[in-house]
């Protein structure tokens, strides 16, 4: 199948009529506010150095896919498919339909090319961000051995896994982030048909409610624990923390210059014990206090905390040894930051009524050894008795792309 | 078993084999028609190849019984053309358009079960040109595959005997063995079937449907249920189930004859007319039926015996022999159409291919409850893939100009 429903003219940028959307308002990076205040884009432009996605004003929902190449994909149809979700995805972005025939254009004997759950939504910020699984370069496969990024293999095992297949690993995938649930899906699902008979959906992972943020102006969220997460995140507005932490220079593959890797975790929470910890002990676990989300070293949420600070309360010091906070920082860690962009999940019950909850933590960094740091670093958490990581996988993501061209083409 | 169940369905070698306009002709018969001489287990053709063009068969019925002669496809499921309802003792004629390409032909004494006297039928010479006429590609199409229709449920009549005959008789070896071979027929024109809305749920709902809309559970799966009993305390352990006595069997056994024996009648009455759009529709359907949450690639169909691979083989075949049915239609629809035909040519190859390396209706396919869910999942894509090309069949067909 070569996927010619989808016209490459289609997909130069160009906003049609039906489709324009003002981009509105500037947008200030530095100045604190809280979400209120700020602007809402409702188109997020797709082309530019980088993929829209990463430092992107985080947007409140998630859906993320894993792909598999079918069995009998050949090279031609992964470069093929590329171009086409391209296609679909510069359109999708723009909050037009993924074909100009769309949802009901196409004339009545034939199921429409849009499958039309989005009409009359606004883009709603939709960024949608490809990257390519350690799988996509084995041997054997699309002659990509020599392309694979040498840091891009399998992560290695930690401490408190449970990982499933079913939620792990993949050759693609395709993070769609916006602010409407239902555009997230819908851009997910129409990119899925298009990848039909080329690749298959492996895995798939609805998030609401950010738990992140990529800038001081978005307050900090809450994780399902009820404690603010992302305090210390990189942001978008710090070039220098970028370049350092999350964007790659193409110097071992020319194609992944100004894109990135991304971790992707599924981390089950187990509330029902957590909500019967008391807070003291819950803040002892995080280090910090749940209300103002301040360091248990003193301050106000960004204060930077201080491991050195003593506690008589505590008998000892003031961030516990064993707190989250304190494995997790940069400090402890030479320095490694990640740029994360986590969501909640909550999917039900389980067969004994608890909660299928947890955290779906995705970052993007310069290098996995960030993260594998850091989650080794995270081994001696006390965290860890009250969470499980049960989903896992890695991706490079290419650079951003000019109109016209097509992501990940650097491959070929 | 079934001699047209063996076949494969071949996905390469269909371009150019369309006969148009197939039409039947009353006791015409000249000098160069084709002698066709059918009796109570022969099927004796005059000549074994011919040149493109129009062909006349005269199929005398020497026979005892009202008899049948068909003009197969290579694929010896299409119909290219058939002529019905020949009393013992007359003859009728048979006139087609054949495109070169190789053929079979076959007579059905009785009109039901398999047919006899299966020989291969070669026609040589210049392509044809296609008709201009596209109306009468259309009445070819629905004429094609409204007879295949017949012959499959004429099939399953006998099919259904032998197996009701096994099961009754406390031969459940020979019954298992031939469930799975006996639904083949059913299979393959599922949704066509199922237009009869109140033969379906008797004939072939699964024990779920079947109490959720408060019906007696009959029927194939209720057959399957008490063959694989064992699976069956498995599957649903909060239930007493036991052995039917011989009474039971019997029961349930003439219940399936006369519901087969009805389905036969609807589909051989005057009344019974599909629309080209019934033969587009119905090929994706099929393939509906093997991707729904009770179908055959959740291993749902068959939950007792796990047979469901020769459900999902059969359910293929159909689809493709729908669409074969309208292949030169869709291919005569300017770049679309040949771009959507290349595709569904592909994909259909591909299908049979993967099918295939788990087994055949002649060897067996293997346990679906072997099958683990890597390849379930490949299964799944190379659906989706044939599936997704399919669902444009039917705007190709009836909603592109010609051009």
């Amino acid at each position: 199948m070569t996927g010619g429903r989808l016209s490459r003219r289609s997909a130069l940028g160009l906003i049609g009529a039906a489709g324009a959307v003002g981009v509105t308002g500037g947008f200030a990076a530095g100045a604190a506010r809280d979400d209120d205040a700020e602007p809402q884009e409702s188109v997020v432009p797709f082309h530019g150095k980088h993929q829209s996605g990463i430092t992107t004003r985080v947007q409140q929902h998630l859906y993320f896919a894993s792909f598999d190449m079918t069995s009998t994909a050949t090279r031609e149809d992964l470069k093929s498919l590329l171009a086409d979700w391209t296609d679909a995805a510069a359109r999708l972005t723009q909050g037009r339909e993924v074909t100009t025939e769309g949802a009901t254009g196409g004339g009545p004997y034939k199921p429409p090319d849009d499958t039309g759950e989005a009409l009359g939504l606004e883009p709603n910020a939709l960024t949608i961000t490809f990257g390519f699984g350690p799988t996509l370069f084995a041997a054997d496969r699309f002659g990509l051995e020599k392309k694979r990024p040498k840091e891009l293999v399998e992560l290695p095992s930690f401490a408190f896994e449970l990982l499933e297949d079913r939620f792990s690993g993949g050759d693609l995938c395709i993070q769609a982030c916006a602010d409407d649930p239902q555009v997230a899906v819908h851009a997910i699902r129409n990119l899925s048909r298009i990848a039909f008979g080329r690749a298959q959906v492996r895995w798939t992972q609805l998030g609401y409610g950010r738990t992140s943020t990529t800038s001081k102006s978005q307050s900090t969220p809450r994780n399902l624990f009820g404690f603010k997460d992302g305090t210390a995140n990189v942001f978008s507005n710090d070039d220098s923390d970028l370049a350092t932490w999350v964007w790659a220079d193409g110097s071992d593959q020319p194609w992944l210059a100004g894109g990135s890797f991304l971790v992707a975790r599924k981390i089950q929470m187990l509330i029902e014990s957590w909500d019967r910890v008391r807070l003291e002990e819950q803040e002892a676990i995080v280090g910090r206090d749940k209300g103002r989300g301040a360091p248990l070293s003193g301050g106000s949420e960004f204060t930077e905390p201080d491991f050195d600070v003593v506690s008589t309360a505590a008998r000892g010091p003031a961030i516990p040894m064993d707190s989250h906070v304190r494995l997790a920082h940069p400090t402890q860690n030479g320095g490694a930051r990640m740029l994360r962009r986590g969501y909640n999940y909550v999917e039900g019950n389980n067969d004994l009524g608890q909660l299928n909850a947890g955290l779906f933590f995705l970052a993007f960094v310069r290098s996995p050894e960030q993260f594998v740091g850091v989650q080794r670093s995270l081994a001696k958490d006390s965290l860890n008795e009250y969470i499980r990581h049960i989903g896992s996988a890695i991706f490079a993501v290419p650079g951003g792309i000019r109109a016209g061209e097509s992501i990940g083409s650097g491959l070929f | 078993m079934n001699r047209r169940s063996r076949s494969t369905v071949l996905a390469v070698a269909l371009a150019g084999t369309l006969a148009l306009s197939a039409c039947v002709k009353n006791s015409e018969s000249s000098d160069d028609a084709i002698k066709v001489t059918s009796t109570a287990d022969g099927c004796e053709v005059s000549a074994a190849k011919a040149d493109s063009g129009t062909i006349t068969f005269d199929v005398t019925n020497e026979g005892d019984k009202v008899t049948e002669f068909y003009l197969l496809d290579s694929d010896k499921l299409r119909i290219i053309g058939e002529v019905e309802n020949i009393a013992p003792g007359t003859s009728r004629g048979l006139t087609v358009q054949a495109q070169p390409g190789d053929y079979f032909t076959e007579c059905k004494p009785g009109m039901v079960g398999d047919g006899v006297g299966n020989a291969k039928f070669t026609v040589s010479g210049d392509d044809l040109a296609v008709d201009e006429d596209e109306q009468k590609a259309i009445d070819a199409a629905v004429a094609s595959y409204t007879a295949y229709t017949k012959d499959q449920v004429a099939e399953l009549v006998t099919n259904v005997d032998d197996f009701v005959a096994a099961y009754t008789s406390g031969d459940d070896d020979t019954a298992r063995r031939l469930f799975p071979i006996t639904r083949i027929n059913y299979e393959r024109i599922e949704p066509t079937a199922e237009q009869f809305g109140d033969l379906d749920p008797k004939i072939d709902y699964r024990k779920p449907g079947a109490e959720a809309e408060n019906l007696p559970f009959t029927g194939f799966h209720r057959i399957e249920m008490d063959l694989w009993l064992d699976e069956a305390k498995t599957n649903y352990p909060d239930e007493k189930l036991s052995a039917l006595d011989d009474t039971g069997r019997k029961e349930l056994g003439e219940q399936l004859v006369t519901d087969i024996k009805a389905l036969y009648d609807k589909v051989h009455s005057a009344d019974f007319v599909l629309t080209i759009g019934d033969i587009t529709n119905g090929s994706i359907g099929l393939l509906d039926e093997v991707a729904a949450p009770d179908g055959k690639l959740p291993g749902e169909e068959d939950e007792f015996s796990h047979t469901d691979l020769y459900d999902f083989y059969a359910n293929v075949e159909g689809a493709k022999v729908a669409y074969d049915s309208v292949r030169e239609i869709a291919a005569g629809k300017g770049a679309e159409g040949k771009q959507l035909v290349g595709d569904l040519d592909r994909q259909f190859a591909a299908m049979f291919a993967l099918l295939e390396t788990h087994g055949d209706y002649e060897q067996g396919f293997v346990s679906y409850d072997t099958v683990r869910q890597p390849q379930r999942n490949e299964l799944g894509a190379q659906l989706n893939a044939l599936s997704e090309p399919l669902s444009q069949l039917t705007h190709t067909v009836l909603g592109v100009s010609k051009s």
